[in-house]
């Protein structure tokens, strides 16, 4: 408890000090004005460095006409409130808050500055001059749960969890679902580490599921450290976030790339236009928000051509990563065959499909 | 089994490791009368500073030399604001921790992304390729040997030597070892300089066999966990060891927990290392008499030379 509130405390006060010199440096207040809160470091080499890499796009396209900051490490809950704000009254015309827990935050920022425009990622709370957006991961993870479906040995695959939130369980059973299509007998273990972000218990974590049978491991956090522990212990993994190939040149298949760059670019050129309007941002693969680097040389050609068709499929439409017959953990039917999920139990989902072992923590 | 078993032994020690080192380091300031919350800055410092050592010059032990170094800097800079210029140690702690979060960013830019291969460990020979105890005690890096004894050597020098009387006679009173001609200053000095040495080694612990890489803040709260630690275990070296193993071990048998599908709730479990470490170390610590010998009494308190 102490430990996070003096993590809270540390983070804000670097957050204001970071702020106020960025608004004594911006003076000429001629160029469009773009802020970025990141919930952890840049340099996580995951969620928040892709951002950044979008911010970075933002300047190498527009160039003079846009001037970008950001502000890192910023902790979920109240204490984003007052960083928001401070970038609202410095001046900023476009704030990006990049994290679910910004959600509240940044509405209530949003109300006391109707001139600043605000976009909010993977939240689902909007207002006149507040946009959401978010990249459908799932179909990412679909990709990857046919892969592991195919090449998992003991036909058990570890899950590294951040926090039971519809977005984390979505990946989880979309996974689960491409998965268990191609191999039916094989299962997901959880394991939820309540943390985005902390390189040592991700590490831990993908150590407990590899002692414990798993031969694949697949995370839902930022840091590279799973992969690693997974390239250590001679099993195999996916990249989160960013390619991370680096860190794994063994275990790593593929990696789910978050691809920020052209939406940041739009949406800023949609301010400097005098176009922008509130609007609700779900792009997946197709728009390329979802990416995939070069399939590892160890992946083998069947298994590549059969994420190949789920990808395309994707693309093209034909194919949906919640497609019915969708069963519950018990084996109940909870959608029928030839249905498909829309998007609002897709946004609020908070079960388990057959083949993710254990409950899930509410 | 028996190897599953084995394997989460090996996981709890390394996750305990950078604890007993970066918490040891800060006992032994505290008994000073000295205050550092900083260790997670130094920590950090050391993980950085090692691993781009070791990185660029391929030696894992000037790895750990520059991660103790870099851990020595930042308490010498702690040092000189605290005890020469008597800042608040409060106050210095926070902005040291600050500081090293910032610092260590910049310095690790050009780290990010990169892998490296890691400590090797020391097999002993023969005695590692024992069943069982061979992996369990004698096949581990020369940085976990190097926490045990160096929590001995604490306890030892602490209790049994009379440099340690002198340490812990000016963590209780430094009028009154002023007044008998003991060099208060100096004895804080080297004791913070020691604890930033053991938190650079924590931190390189961290960027070099927990992790091998090198990412920003990696430390993750490490550095305040420590600091509890030392309070938990009232200021006493073998309760620190023991207190950083059961939280070591208990976050990770909760993972395993998980995996294994017990049905307990996952924020419940991660709250389990910190409430467990707690609650044993508080009811082992019970005993008020103990308490009073062991907390060094005038802690966080700035040394004004009377004459």
């Amino acid at each position: 408890m102490s430990i996070s509130l003096f993590l809270k405390r540390v983070s804000l006060i670097a957050g204001t000090a970071l702020v106020s010199a960025a608004a004594l440096s911006a003076q000429a207040a001629d160029p469009v004005k773009v802020g970025f809160v990141y919930v952890g470091p840049v340099g996580d080499h995951g969620w928040t460095y892709r951002h950044d890499i979008g911010r970075q796009a933002i300047d190498a396209a527009l160039g003079d006409k846009v001037e970008t900051s950001y502000i890192e490490s910023v902790a979920e809950g109240a204490d984003a409130e007052r960083v928001i704000r401070k970038l609202a009254s410095s001046g900023h015309d476009l704030i990006f808050t990049t994290s679910f827990g910004y959600m509240n935050p940044t509405i209530k920022v949003a109300k006391d500055f109707p001139d600043v425009k605000f976009e909010h990622a993977t939240g689902y709370k909007r207002a006149e001059n507040v946009s959401t957006y978010g990249a459908r991961f799932y179909e990412g993870r679909a990709v990857i749960g046919t892969m592991a479906g195919m090449m998992t040995k003991t036909n058990t695959i570890g899950y590294i969890a951040s926090f039971p939130i519809p977005e984390v369980v979505r990946g989880i059973n979309a996974f689960t679902i491409a998965m268990r299509k191609v191999n039916p007998d094989a299962e997901v273990k959880v394991v939820w580490v309540n943390s985005w972000y902390d390189p040592g218990k991700e590490a831990d974590a993908a150590k407990a599921l590899i002692d414990q049978g798993a031969d694949i491991v697949t995370q839902h956090t930022d840091s590279p450290a799973p992969l690693q522990v997974a390239e250590e212990r001679g099993v195999m993994g996916f990249g989160q976030a960013s390619d991370m190939i680096a860190f794994a040149p063994k275990a790593q298949l593929t990696s789910i790339i978050d691809d920020w760059d052209q939406y940041y670019i739009d949406r800023t050129q949609a301010v400097l236009d005098g176009t922008w309007e509130s609007q609700d941002t779900w792009d997946g693969i197709a728009s390329g928000m979802v990416a995939f680097p070069e399939y590892s040389a160890d992946v083998p050609e069947d298994v590549k051509a059969a994420a190949e068709v789920i990808r395309e499929g994707i693309v093209d439409g034909t194919l949906h990563p919640f497609q019915g017959p969708i069963l519950d953990q018990a084996g109940t039917e909870i959608l029928a065959s030839g249905e498909v999920l829309d998007d609002q139990a897709l946004l609020g989902m908070n079960y388990y499909v057959q083949g993710v072992q254990g409950d899930l923590p509410k | 089994m028996n190897e599953t078993l084995i394997l989460t032994v090996l996981t709890i020690i390394t996750a305990a490791t950078p604890l007993v080192y970066a918490a040891i380091g800060e006992l032994v300031v505290e008994r000073s009368g000295v205050l550092n919350l900083g260790v997670e800055g130094m920590m950090l410092s050391g993980a950085v500073c090692s691993f781009a050592t070791a990185h660029y010059t391929g030696s894992a032990s000037l790895g750990i030399l520059a991660g103790m170094l870099a851990g020595m800097l930042m308490a010498l800079l702690f040092a000189f604001l605290t005890l020469t210029l008597q800042s608040s140690q409060v106050a210095t702690g926070l902005a040291l921790t600050l500081f090293g979060i910032g610092l260590t960013a910049l310095i690790g830019q050009p780290l990010v992304g990169i892998a490296f291969g890691g400590l090797p460990s020391l097999d002993v020979p023969y005695l590692s390729q024992l069943p069982v105890v061979g992996p369990l005690l004698f096949s581990h890096d020369i940085l976990v040997y190097g926490s045990f004894a160096l929590v001995a050597a604490v306890a030892w020098f602490l209790n049994r030597s009379r440099a340690g009387l002198i340490l812990r006679s000016i963590g209780d009173s430094h009028d009154a070892a002023h007044a008998l001609g003991l060099r208060v200053i100096r004895v804080r000095y080297l004791a913070t300089l020691f604890g930033g040495a053991c938190a650079g080694i924590g931190g390189t612990y961290l960027s070099m066999v927990y992790t091998p890489m090198w990412v920003e803040n990696m430390s993750a709260g490490r550095g305040w966990i420590a600091l509890a630690l030392v309070v938990f275990s009232i200021w006493q070296p073998g309760r620190l060891l023991l207190g950083a193993y059961l939280f070591g071990g208990i976050s990770i048998l909760q993972l395993h927990a998980q995996a294994l599908g017990i049905n307990v709730p996952a924020q419940l479990m991660s709250m389990l290392p910190y409430v467990t470490t707690i609650l044993v170390l508080v009811l082992i610590s019970r005993d008020r008499g103990r308490i009073q010998r062991n907390a060094p009494a005038s802690i966080g308190q700035s040394f004004h030379p009377t004459t």
